[in-house]
């Protein structure tokens, strides 16, 4: 399956030195490992027995061990699917640490295994969205130009243009898609994470969904200008204009300035 | 005025300050290339070196342009990788030059500081008075000045000089309003029964399809019909986003008790602020966010203001449900979409005021 | 080979000069001098930044269709395939990826476009806190001004051409704040867009303005603004040697052709560097404009972000009365045009008339070519620190979702800060800056008065151990003792001899006012009786060190007593 950060990493080398030295000023993040994709099987009673006993530790001292939630701690999660499970779980926002304003994407605590049966066991209780297969999350197989038309439409006023992340109210953020594997962009849509809304397949199609994806995916080209600055807009583009522009240049007019030795 | 004037008339160039002596110009103190042949030869290979530099840049740009250019079309990488090495290219030949003269300037040639005098900008008493005198003569000459006023004479030139650009002018005006029929503000493509489609492929949306914690973009179904001109500028006032919350979270507001169906509400999209496209929705808050200035609206009490620079709710758009199941408006807006302006709230006719009722 | 050149060039300079007298220009000019500092160079970053726009300008005109018709696109990114678009937008796409180096010149000209406005500010930045706005530049700093505010309207008719989804919710915001205009704001974007928002007519409109008009009025007002600065000669900094009467320098043919031809390589190459490495405007990302889409991250380029930031910090709701007003039946909407209009107003108003505001309060008439240090001047420093103090609030306040996303802070708490803190800050900015600045002045005097210290402790036979102060060389001194002391003014009393009231007494009212928020609390300099009177007491007493104690008390004592005549001052 596709990962968007190992490609992403490899185009970039050239420039890589360039960034290195200048990643300080704009804070632009390390580019993280890629995470394992996950895979989607047909869960076995004992797959739900498993994730039963993995839910009663791991999940039950906020959710309740019949996974009904409680007021104000932590939601139902009856009929949820185990595709909000494999999102939640697969990208480490689960289990939560410590109260925020969002629960940030961390280090998987699961094993691929093991987040299997917990999604099990919680698709076992009632009906939800499935976690996608292989195929409907193939970028190959979308369109990226009807990608585009559709995440601009519906993503791009949180998720930024390309995907790389902004500001909600009150400390919320929408999170940078370009580390994100195809089928957590696609369990996202389907089950609206947090803040986010739920784009269920009568909004955004599972074809434009993979559409999505597709773009989302040619962003690991980088962009065609070199090095991207964040994606985020004019504002890192005016400060680098002021810090490396200008300050190169003002650098050379002290050089100009100053009498030979 | 009795302020204290501060004299500029000086005895000498460098007059005194506070009292003290202006010491003139400090010790020149040589370069190592005035007084070392060595130095001043080394100066001279760096400078022809970074000339050679420039040359090279050239010789890369020209070299990228040709040789980088026949790949794959439209292959990013390949883009980045002419861009990048033309740009590199051109970055050395004009640094190289660059460089290079300044090193020559500093190093090599004389650097001696030499000393001019000013001379105070305002014109002699003489070419003043001369200056004077000669636009009385031209005046007199005129026949404006000395005993015959000719003030029709006067007053009919200035006259006719300032009224001349509006025969250009008013035309031009005229014409780059195209039709300023600004009640154009006040209509929508909504009307009773136009059903909400999906953004952008225009799919009608049924009630069923919008589950709790959706959001959709909206647009008026047929708009993409249009050309793309009218598209546009329609699109511009008519879009929608539309939300179903749980009817419990539902404040409905005073008189628009039959606007929302089962939890799903309609609002204009454009901020009553400036006019941007208010999108951001958080679904467990249910506030609605503004990328440009940050106003929020809480979807869930009829849009007011929550936060933010904008004043007024955005305008909801009254839904109903048709017999196959499809969203439908019951009517246009009742109010203008988007930022105020200064007579939105003079009815410009009376079809808006029909269409809501 | 080499006569045979150089009677060449003799006979073409003949054959000008016959008819043109260039002559008499070319001795005028080649060996006029000019100071050399670095700082110098900040409008000239400016200047060929501009040649840069106008250079890279020329290809791009060369592929850009400015036209609003629909296409749908047939180029070859991915993105893009069959999506609808406006000629223009399908035109900057093709100069992006299918002209091999087109999309360089594209980063080249947007790069500059920042950096032309950077160096402007930082020049008028030099200027403002150097006085060299003083009698005779005035006019030229108002030239200058001018030439910042076509430069921002450059900017903007540019930003928008591309027809993204960027830059027309860019667009969008204007024709909301010409709405917001009263009585006939609804008639400006009429005639702005040729009808309705947003219409077929505003790019090739935008077009003309930015490659026609904008540009034709800064070229003949950076022809005016170098003109001047030939006229009046370029000012100098203080030291040895220099006067009001004077410029020392060295020619502009050779050295300054070679310096100032030779950096405008270096600018040229630094901008050629940053877009070849750095994407700036990646339109591709953006898409092509639809009023329905946003994206996070939607700012104008930085130089007008502050207008974005004034925008944001307005509420609409003030302690809960709106900031919209209804006054019989005509709305009236102040959340629009206080920032957008009438702050922005007032703050390049105040910009634009400070060299007569200073006049009004020095009341020298004089002509001033020799620079101000900056801490000779305390409040317009002070004044200076405030206002990029004030701008910079708003340029972050206008970024505060970015600053939000980076920090992971509520971007409501940093509106709430800045909406508090634009009031704060910069006074408080002016406070510090202005007792920076009289501390360094104290400095001065004492270093006038006592020398530097060299570090040598040396004991004398009572037992007393002492620092060895060594005396100024006399550049040094000069330095630190030629600026202006300028004290408030005076004025004739309010009744003349005859009883009368006299004309004009208001305004010399006013006048004395702003002369004393100057120059009421001041350090002056040290003046040649007392530094006699220092060295004088230094010859009397032997030996040597017992002198320099002696002397260092009373000057204790004596900078004591000027602590409480200022501080008196202040209190005054």
């Amino acid at each position: 399956m596709h990962s968007i950060a190992r490609r992403r990493h490899h185009r970039a080398a050239p420039l890589l030195l360039v960034l290195a030295l200048l990643a300080l000023i704009t804070g632009i993040a390390a580019i993280a490992a890629p995470t394992p994709a996950t895979a989607t099987t047909e869960a076995s009673a004992e797959d739900v027995a498993d994730g039963e006993r993995l839910f009663a530790a791991n999940c039950a001292s906020c959710h309740g061990l019949d996974a009904q939630g409680q007021d104000g701690v932590a939601p139902s999660l009856v009929g949820v699917g185990a595709a909000a499970v494999d999102f939640q779980v697969g990208t480490g926002r689960m289990p939560m640490q410590a109260s925020g304003p969002q629960a940030p994407a961390k280090p998987v605590q699961f094993s691929d295994e093991q987040i299997a049966q917990l999604a099990a066991w919680v698709a076992s209780l009632g009906a939800g969205p499935a976690i996608p297969t292989a195929e409907q999350v193939d970028p190959e197989l979308g369109d990226a130009a009807n990608g585009m038309l559709v995440f601009r439409t519906n993503c791009a006023m949180c998720h930024g243009s390309i995907g790389g992340g902004g500001a909600l109210t009150q400390g919320k953020f929408a999170p940078s898609l370009l580390e994100t594997t195809p089928t957590h962009i696609y369990e996202a849509m389907l089950t609206g994470p947090q803040s986010m809304p739920v784009f269920n397949d009568a909004n955004v199609t599972p074809e434009q969904k993979r559409d999505v994806i597709a773009y989302l995916d040619f962003q690991s080209n980088g962009s065609p200008g070199g090095l991207s600055l964040g994606a985020i807009g004019p504002v890192s583009e005016g400060m680098w204009a002021w810090i490396v522009l200008l300050g190169l240049i003002i650098a050379s007019t002290i050089w100009v300035g100053a009498r030979s030795s | 005025m009795s302020a204290p004037e501060h004299s500029t008339e000086h005895e000498t160039d460098l007059d005194p300050m506070n009292g003290h002596e202006n010491p003139g110009l400090g010790y020149h103190r040589p370069r190592r290339s005035d007084v070392d042949d060595k130095a001043d030869k080394k100066a001279e290979r760096q400078v022809a070196a970074l000339f050679g530099l420039s040359a090279l840049g050239t010789v890369v740009a020209i070299w990228a342009y040709f040789s980088l250019n026949d790949i794959d079309p439209g292959d990013v990488d390949s883009i980045r990788q002419v861009n990048m090495w033309i740009g590199i290219g051109t970055f050395l030949a004009m640094i190289g030059i660059g460089l290079g003269a300044i090193h020559w300037a500093k190093t090599l040639m004389r650097d001696h500081e030499m000393t001019e005098d000013r001379h105070e900008l305002r014109s002699s008493d003489e070419a003043r008075e001369g200056a004077i005198q000669n636009l009385k003569d031209g005046v007199e000459d005129s026949g404006l000045g000395g005993a015959k006023r000719r003030s029709v004479l006067k007053g009919s030139l200035i006259t006719a000089l300032a009224i001349a650009p509006l025969g250009i002018l008013v035309p031009q005006i005229g014409n780059m309003g195209g039709d300023w029929n600004v009640s154009k503000f006040r209509h929508t493509l909504w009307g009773p029964g136009v059903r909400l489609a999906r953004d952008p492929d225009g799919a009608p949306i049924r009630a069923a399809d919008v589950t709790i914690g959706s959001v959709f973009h909206v647009i008026p179904e047929g708009l993409n019909d249009l050309d793309h001109h009218h598209l546009i500028s329609e699109k511009a006032k008519a879009v929608v986003l539309l939300v179903r919350l749980d009817p419990a979270d539902l404040k409905i507001q005073e008189g628009r008790e039959d606007w929302s169906f089962d939890g799903i509400v309609a609002y204009s999209k454009i901020c009553t602020h400036v006019g941007c496209p208010v999108a951001l929705y958080e679904q467990q808050t249910h506030h609605l966010l503004c990328p440009c200035h940050q106003s929020t609206f809480d979807v869930a009490d009829g849009a007011k203001v929550v936060f933010g620079p904008a004043k007024r709710p955005l305008p909801q758009l009254p839904i109903a449900v048709d017999d196959d199941g499809y969203i439908v408006a019951q009517a246009d807006f009742d109010e203008p979409i988007g930022p105020s302006y200064w007579d939105r709230l003079k009815g410009g006719d009376a079809t808006v005021e029909e269409e809501s009722h | 080979m080499g006569t045979k050149l150089n009677s060449a060039a003799a006979g073409t300079a003949n054959y000008v000069d016959e008819r043109t007298s260039i002559g008499g220009f070319v001795k005028f000019f080649a060996r006029k001098l000019f100071p050399d500092h670095w700082s110098f160079m900040l409008g000239e970053i400016a200047l060929y930044s501009f040649v840069v726009l106008l250079l890279s300008g020329v290809f791009l005109t060369a592929f850009f269709v400015p036209s609003m018709t629909e296409v749908h696109y047939e180029g070859p990114f991915a993105t893009m395939h069959g999506v609808a678009m406006t000629e223009a937008f399908a035109s900057t796409l093709k100069t992006s990826f299918e002209v091999p180096g087109g999309l360089l010149i594209r980063q080249i000209h947007h790069w500059a476009a920042l950096l032309f406005l950077a160096a402007i500010m930082v020049h008028m930045c030099r200027v403002f806190f150097t006085g060299a706005f003083r009698k005779p530049r005035e006019l030229n700093w108002l030239v200058g001004f001018t030439l910042m505010i076509l430069g921002l309207a450059a900017g903007f008719t540019g930003y928008s051409l591309p027809d993204d989804v960027l830059s027309g919710n860019g667009l969008r915001i204007i024709d909301g704040v010409i709405k917001g205009v009263p009585i006939i704001g609804t008639y400006i974007s009429y005639w702005l867009f040729g009808g309705e928002y947003p219409g077929t007519d505003i790019i090739p409109r935008l077009f003309t303005a930015h490659i026609l008009l904008v540009p034709g009025l800064i070229l003949a007002l950076v022809a005016l603004h170098l003109f001047l600065v030939f006229l009046h000669k370029h000012t100098q900094y203080p030291g040895g040697g220099k006067s009001h009467r004077n410029v020392v320098g060295l020619p502009l043919f050779p050295v300054y052709t070679a310096k100032a031809g030779g950096f405008f390589f270096v600018v040229f190459g630094i901008i050629a560097l940053v877009a070849s490495l750095f994407t700036i405007n990646p339109v591709w990302n953006y898409g092509p404009y639809d009023p329905s889409p946003v994206s996070a991250g939607t700012q104008p380029d930085w130089y007008i972000l502050f207008v974005d930031g004034l925008l944001r910090m307005w509420p609409g709701w003030l302690f809960g009365l709106p900031t919209e007003w209804v006054i019989g039946g005509y709305t009236l909407s102040l959340n629009i045009l206080i920032p957008a209009a009438v702050v922005p107003a007032l703050f390049f108003g105040f910009i634009a008339l400070y060299p007569w505001i200073e006049a009004w309060a020095t009341g020298d008439r004089g002509e001033k070519h020799v620079l101000d240090r900056p801490r000779n001047v305390p409040v317009r420093t002070g004044i200076g620190v405030a206002m990029i103090t004030f701008y910079v609030i708003l340029v972050i306040e206008g970024s505060n979702d970015i600053v939000a996303n980076l920090f992971h802070l509520s971007l409501n708490d940093i509106t709430i800060f800045f909406q508090w803190g634009v009031f704060i800050l910069p006074p408080l900015a002016f406070w510090i800056t202005r007792r920076i600045c009289l501390g360094l002045q104290r400095k001065d005097r004492e270093l006038v008065l006592h020398g530097h210290e060299t570090g040598t402790i040396v004991r004398y036979e009572h037992g007393e151990y002492i620092e060895v102060h060594e005396p100024l060389d006399e550049q040094e001194l000069w330095l630190r003792v030629s600026y202006e002391n300028y004290t408030p003014l005076e004025i004739a009393p309010e009744l003349n001899d005859h009883g009368v009231a006299r004309k004009g007494y208001r305004w010399d009212r006013f006048k004395q006012a702003l002369s004393r928020f100057y120059f009421e609390e001041r350090i002056e300099p040290v003046t040649a009786a007392e530094l006699e009177e220092a060295r004088h007491h230094h010859d009397e007493h032997a030996p040597h060190g017992l002198d320099e104690a002696a002397e260092a008390e009373q000057a204790d004592e004596r900078l004591d007593a000027e602590w409480e005549q200022v501080d008196g001052g202040a209190k005054k």
